[in-house]
């Protein structure tokens, strides 16, 4: 079961490599917004990729008992509930009002707004 | 329909319990049987979750291709986030556009919505109806039918097939 190993070896870098990019473009974006955009990559790819290696990296005999199913657990939540909270952060930051940086080129949200198309999101 | 979600919250108890065990002695199965019916039967005789979910062959089908092909657009987004991140002079052109869905049932729309936020890049930050507000880090174009055709065509074709 040596390659298994080191698939799992290979995914957990991988992974790691994700966390590592997503955590320099949330240094180097430059509103709040694109940082958000960068966070889900983060707890996406990244942790999806880690949690798949470390359960192949668990398997050494077949009839053993192992992690696989317990990471597809994992996973699974992670993607049931990252993107709900990372929209609520996405919306607080939008209801707050917090400025969209310069190069922004449309924002069609304000614009339906301002022609009554829907009301204003508000605080819940 | 009753039966329906009562038999899909079934199977999504039952599974994830033999997910957590791992193993397929018949206690553990026995057990697991007892405990997820009883599950279902106290708490989703009455939830309207799973109603509009299709129970055909053919939606399982589109289900299986729909986990692949949204696998995919994760890898791609991914790489494109990737490049524009560690390229030097941070090649970004956000703005926030309105795409308009033709989905009806409430949980397509919500499956569509995470969709979009899971890929990197695109971002959902309103839903009003039919209309989602979405924030995209690289605008290709800001016109509603042509942005639709980008971002959300993808997921809805297959959307449309698993749930009425």
């Amino acid at each position: 079961m040596e390659i298994i190993q080191y698939l799992g070896g290979a995914l957990l870098i991988m992974g790691s490599l994700s966390l590592l990019i997503a955590s320099i473009g949330l240094i180097r974006m430059p509103d709040v917004y694109n940082r958000v955009q960068t966070g889900t990559k983060a707890s996406t790819l990244g942790a999806i990729l880690s949690f798949l290696g470390v359960g192949l990296l668990s398997i050494e005999n077949w009839s053993e008992t192992n992690w696989i199913g317990r990471v597809i657990i994992l996973i699974i939540f992670i993607i049931i509930t990252n993107p709900v909270s990372s929209h609520i952060l996405m919306r607080a930051a939008y209801v707050m009002k917090i400025p969209f940086t310069i190069d922004t080129k449309v924002d069609k949200l304000k614009e339906d707004i301002e022609n009554k198309v829907l009301e204003e999101p508000k605080d819940e | 329909m009753k039966i329906k979600n009562l038999s899909v919250s079934f199977i999504i108890i039952m599974a994830a319990w033999l997910l957590l065990n791992w193993s397929f002695q018949v206690e553990i199965v026995l057990i697991g049987l007892i405990l997820s019916l009883l599950l279902s039967l106290l708490f989703c005789s009455k939830c309207q979750l799973f109603s509009e979910l299709k129970l055909t062959p053919k939606a399982f089908a589109y289900t299986l291709i729909y986990i692949f092909v949204f696998l995919i657009e994760l890898v791609k987004a991914n790489i494109d986030v990737t490049k524009r991140i560690l390229s030097p002079n941070l090649p970004i052109n956000p703005g926030v556009v309105k795409v308009e869905t033709t989905l009806n049932s409430k949980m397509a729309r919500l499956i569509l919505a995470n969709s979009i936020t899971l890929t990197p890049g695109t971002f959902t930050i309103e839903i009003h109806d039919n209309a989602l507000y979405i924030h995209w880090i690289d605008v290709k174009n800001s016109d509603v039918t042509e942005a639709t055709e980008i971002l959300a065509r993808k997921f809805e074709t297959y959307l449309k097939e698993i749930y009425d």
